[in-house]
């Protein structure tokens, strides 16, 4: 039996796609077997068709990520194993000891772990404090500037409770600030439109592995026009198959922050799922998403001691949504869907604790029922059932 | 002895590729080749053109604002 969207069905009821979306679409490991069976090579390392071609397909893919978010140019589209990795490139290599950056209570350790890292090494870092649905002031992030403030550091979507977060309003205040700005949108991208130039986005840190539906080790950040390479420090230096007669490191985009062979598997992967995309269209994509997130959200709240996390307006979240049922741990409530019920979802802190004290989740954390293409409103049903069932024991 | 084809020297393979879907699109023949070591000990590619299509090569190029290094005869 398959889905509408042609999918084989597994009988799981898999509700995990914020860590991971799953299953991935036809053609995207096709595509990667066609990779390893015929093209195989090196991208970019040697002349001959085999490299050609394969160094096609990483560029090929490197195009449709910077159609997707409106950038003009593929070069600044930055490859590497996933969003914390771009975040940490652009973190880690534009911030020096005495300058200020400027983020959100509701980041991801990815964010929050670097900063912490630079922090003790002379960076200073102000946190502004979000709503408890997760939401932000854009005016509070205009108070934290300083005069020493370099960047602004923004989640586009928690990967607790779905909240999106404005980033076109931050966007416009770096922008008149003249700071850069750095948006997180492992959450988001793929789902969420964004739009480099129409946003003010001048690093923008994606993953193929969400709601891009690409595989695991794709992803990285795309740099604005308004960044000089000059100004990116990189992570990792090593050879990049071009300047191989010089010992220092290339300093135009994608080769200064781009050493080592890349998973040029991975993005022919993420190529095919990018094409998926473009074909089933986004904003098709988020309708499917966004009207079962909405039976979801009305059939918890309908539970008897159930408390739901983040906003109920459809349009201010993504399809990710944070609940708890009074008296059952989370990890319970985790183990049991699993065992019981055949429903694969997240529970606990969720790689952000900051985000969990925002919502007043912390230290239990909550339970998380992220949606993605391929579930169906049956799907819903079978987790809202089990959910109401292990609700009644506890009362 | 000259030949009928320039090579466009580029700083990396996405430069080449970038330029090789640019030409193709208006119809100008290219091909990604091993830069030829008298011109550069670099190890990667160059996009090879005809001669004869050296002006318009260098105005779409230019209208497109992609870097090159420079453009060698062969």
């Amino acid at each position: 039996m398959t889905s509408s969207l042609g999918v084989v069905e597994t009988g799981l009821v898999y509700l995990d796609n914020a860590a991971t979306s799953w299953p991935k679409p036809p053609g995207v490991a096709a595509a990667m077997q066609y990779f390893l069976d015929e093209i195989g090579a090196n991208p970019g390392r040697s002349g001959h068709r085999l490299s050609v071609e394969s160094g096609r397909i990483v560029y090929e893919t490197r195009e449709a990520i910077a159609c997707l978010f409106g950038a003009s140019d593929p070069l600044r589209v930055i490859f590497g194993m996933n969003a914390t990795d771009g975040i940490n490139l652009v973190l880690h290599g534009i911030l020096k000891p005495g300058d200020h950056v400027v983020t959100s209570s509701m980041e991801h350790n990815a964010v929050m772990r670097p900063l912490h890292d630079l922090e003790m090494r002379g960076v200073e870092v102000s946190q502004v404090a979000c709503n408890p649905d997760g939401s932000l002031d854009p005016a509070l992030v205009r108070k934290a500037i300083c005069t020493n403030t370099k960047l602004i550091v923004l989640n586009h979507a928690s990967n607790v409770c779905g909240t999106i977060l404005p980033i076109r309003e931050v966007g416009q205040i770096a922008r008149h600030h003249d700071l850069l700005f750095l948006v997180d949108a492992a959450q988001s991208a793929g789902t969420v439109p964004i739009h480099m130039v129409m946003d003010c986005i001048d690093f923008l840190a994606f993953t193929g592995h969400k709601s891009l539906y690409g595989p695991m080790g794709t992803g990285g950040v795309v740099i604005g026009e308004r960044v000089d390479p000059s100004a990116l420090h990189p992570l990792r230096q090593g050879g990049t198959g071009s300047r191989s007669e010089h010992e220092v490191q290339p300093e135009f985009f994608p080769d200064r922050c781009e050493s080592g062979t890349p998973n040029a598997v991975g993005l022919a992967g993420l190529l095919a799922a990018l094409q998926w995309l473009q074909r089933q269209g986004s904003v098709q994509l988020r309708t499917h998403e966004m009207a079962l997130c909405a039976d979801l959200l009305e059939g918890l709240l309908n539970i008897r001691g159930v408390i739901v996390y983040g906003p109920l307006d459809t349009n201010k979240r993504t399809a990710t949504v944070g609940f708890n049922i009074q008296g059952m741990e989370p990890s319970i409530v985790g183990l049991r869907l699993d065992e019981e019920y055949g429903i694969l979802c997240r529970v606990g802190l969720h790689c952000a604790p900051s985000a969990h004290r925002t919502l007043g989740t912390f230290p239990d954390g909550c339970v998380r029922f992220a949606i993605g293409a391929f579930n169906t409103e049956r799907d819903i049903e079978k987790a809202l059932k089990a959910v109401s069932e292990l609700a009644k024991e506890v009362r | 002895m000259s030949s009928d084809f320039a090579v466009i020297l580029v700083d990396s393979t996405s430069h080449a590729m970038r330029i090789e879907k640019l030409l193709t699109s208006r119809g100008i023949t290219c091909k990604l080749v091993p830069v030829p070591r008298h011109l550069s000990s670099d190890c990667g590619v160059c996009v090879r053109v005809q001669k004869r299509d050296i002006e318009e090569v260098k105005s779409l190029i230019d209208a497109h604002h992609v870097v090159i290094r420079s453009i060698e005869a062969l």
